[in-house]
């Protein structure tokens, strides 16, 4: 199955050497708390740009999914603080913890089944900021307030997971298969299936597909791509807490996959990538409690100068720059039906 | 072997607007067209077929009852729908669209007979399914509900708007398609696709089956055809 054209593959090649040899020349500060953040949060966007592009549901519950997860492991985790009930060695509570966030995937997609564009966006909404609230307050499973703490994943080849190379290789991998698993996901029947239903539910019915059926099992590989951020993200902050599942959170995840852009899978790494670089250098900026503000007219220009992200900002560019790839570039982007 | 759709007293109405009055008809193993003036019932008749309005009534296909099925289970009981206005997938490629259906396909329809009947979607397809002329969208339409191999296939008025070699092109499909034993369910405004494709015409007036005569006798009276019709013959 060709999931890209021999271009796209030397240019992704090229890409993924890059970011292999970082290390090499990057200080551990900014290969763990720019790159690797990038990368673990980037996976949680990527659920939603794949929901988002693919699918054409906007949903709100990625950060909750990954939530579920990060939860989860943080439950079963060895060492944890409060420790669970039942522990369990990381290479049995990853595993258990992605799939709690496959199925949240498809309990939120069986929910909101029937429901599209700012009816989705409510209910998804609702769900998030309920399971925060719930986390908050259930002081035996979730302790409340305070979350689970020490949760340092597992031991890699001896070394803990905190090492910054560990960490940041193992994102780097985890990232990379799931982006090419939605690369390779989408060119499958089933992908169609689900541009199909972006285009017209009505007619996909008529040609004989289960639409819903087909909504909850994207709902459900989006819960799973969540899920691995939310591990990963629950390994990076060592431990969990309402806060990081919260609406803030929850707008954090929408923000980036916009600014990166809705209109490639991609998009998603580089939103969360610049997301990262504002988040760490807004307060030698304009000081860390105007961070909001920052983030929010970074938000306003990007939208206002590419509604399709900085993704469609370098397509433009690049179509400008006298390539003659415009057919990809428009013809990725038709998020609307065209009136005939 | 064809699907035998049994239609009796088939009501739609919309509010207070009633489209289809008691619309009975029956396609068998010869295909069927039906013809109307705008407004008359026939697209409704097909979205009713297809689950895709409520209606009332008994719609059969080869005995069993899908009337009261979702559309999704009504397509894969085997009945294919060529929408008016042929309605692409704006996103996926003209490839895109034949692989979506092949997965359930097999013979006697596969990608590769789509793409011998219909070499003009061979050359386009890499082509989105929005980048086409009325008359290829119109060869995927169909293509797309071939490679469901129904077992009845209906197509709501594949002439529209179609260049007059491409209409003749059309009928050789259609005539072939018929040939062939699937079941057709054709729906025109142009007499001469419809009499030249099937051997019975029924005639839509106002939600009803006004008549249904041979093809040969509708052609040549012309004091019918201005009679349900109000149209001259063909182009």
């Amino acid at each position: 199955m060709i999931i890209m054209s021999t271009r796209r593959w030397a240019l992704t090649g090229i890409g993924l050497a890059i970011l292999l040899s970082l290390p090499l020349f990057l200080p551990n500060f900014w290969l763990v708390n720019i790159f690797g953040r990038a990368l673990v949060y980037g996976i949680v966007a990527l659920s939603l740009t794949f929901l988002a592009h693919y699918g054409g549901f906007v949903s709100l519950a990625q950060t909750m999914i990954a939530g579920v997860a990060g939860y989860a492991v943080a439950m079963m985790a060895p060492n944890a603080i409060p420790l669970g009930d039942v522990t369990l060695p990381y290479a049995l509570a990853i595993p258990l913890a992605v799939l709690a966030a496959t199925v949240a995937g498809a309990v939120v997609g069986l929910i909101a089944v029937n429901t599209r564009e700012i009816y989705l966006l409510m209910i998804t909404l609702a769900l998030a900021v309920g399971f925060s609230l719930f986390a908050q307050s259930n002081i035996t499973w979730f302790n409340g307030y305070e979350g689970i703490r020490n949760v340092v994943g597992p031991e890699i080849f001896g070394r803990p997971f905190r090492t910054p190379m560990v960490f940041y290789y193992t994102a780097l991998i985890v990232a990379a298969l799931l982006y090419l698993l939605v690369l390779y996901v989408v060119r499958t029947p089933f992908g169609l299936v689900l541009q199909a239903i972006r285009d017209s539910n009505r007619r996909t019915a008529a040609i004989g597909f289960h639409v819903g059926l087909h909504r909850i099992a994207a709902f459900a590989l989006a819960g799973f791509i969540a899920g691995w951020g939310g591990v990963l993200i629950t390994f990076y902050n060592i431990g969990i807490t309402p806060s990081s599942i919260g609406l803030w959170a929850t707008v954090g995840v929408l923000i980036m996959a916009v600014i990166g852009g809705l209109g490639h899978p991609l998009g998603a790494f580089i939103g969360a990538l610049i997301f990262a670089l504002m988040d760490t250098f807004a307060s030698s900026i304009i000081g860390h409690d105007r961070f909001n503000t920052l983030i929010g007219m970074v938000f306003l220009i990007i939208v206002l100068l590419s509604p399709d992200g900085v993704w469609g900002m370098g397509g433009r560019l690049a179509a400008a720059l006298g390539r003659k790839d415009r057919n990809k570039i428009t013809g990725s982007n038709t998020g609307s039906e065209q009136p005939r | 072997m064809a699907g035998h759709l049994d239609i009796r007293d088939l009501h739609v109405r919309f509010g207070k607007a009633t489209i289809l009055q008691g619309v009975s008809l029956s396609v068998q193993d010869k295909p069927l067209s039906v013809v109307g003036r705008n407004g008359m019932g026939k697209t409704t008749m097909c979205s009713a077929v297809m689950g895709m309005v409520p209606a009332s009534g008994s719609i059969t296909l080869d005995g069993q009852d899908v009337l009261s099925l979702n559309t999704g289970r009504i397509a894969r009981q085997g009945i294919a729908l060529v929408p008016q206005g042929r309605r692409m997938f704006p996103s996926l490629s003209v490839h895109e669209h034949l692989l979506l259906v092949a997965q359930r396909g097999s013979p006697p329809w596969t990608i590769e007979r789509v793409y011998e009947t219909f070499p003009r979607l061979a050359e386009r397809r890499r082509n989105g399914g929005d980048q086409l002329s009325g008359g290829e969208q119109q060869m995927l339409a169909i293509s797309r509900a071939l490679l469901m191999n129904p077992r009845l296939v209906i197509m709501d008025e594949p002439s529209e708007g179609l260049a007059p070699v491409i209409v003749d092109h059309l009928i050789e499909v259609l005539q072939t398609i018929a040939a062939e034993g699937m079941g057709l369910l054709l729906i025109e405004q142009n007499l001469r696709v419809a009499t030249s494709v099937t051997d019975q015409v029924s005639i839509m007036v106002t939600g009803r089956i006004a008549a249904t005569v041979g093809s040969a006798e509708l052609a040549s009276d012309r004091e019918m055809q201005n009679r349900y019709l109000g149209v001259s013959h063909g182009h």
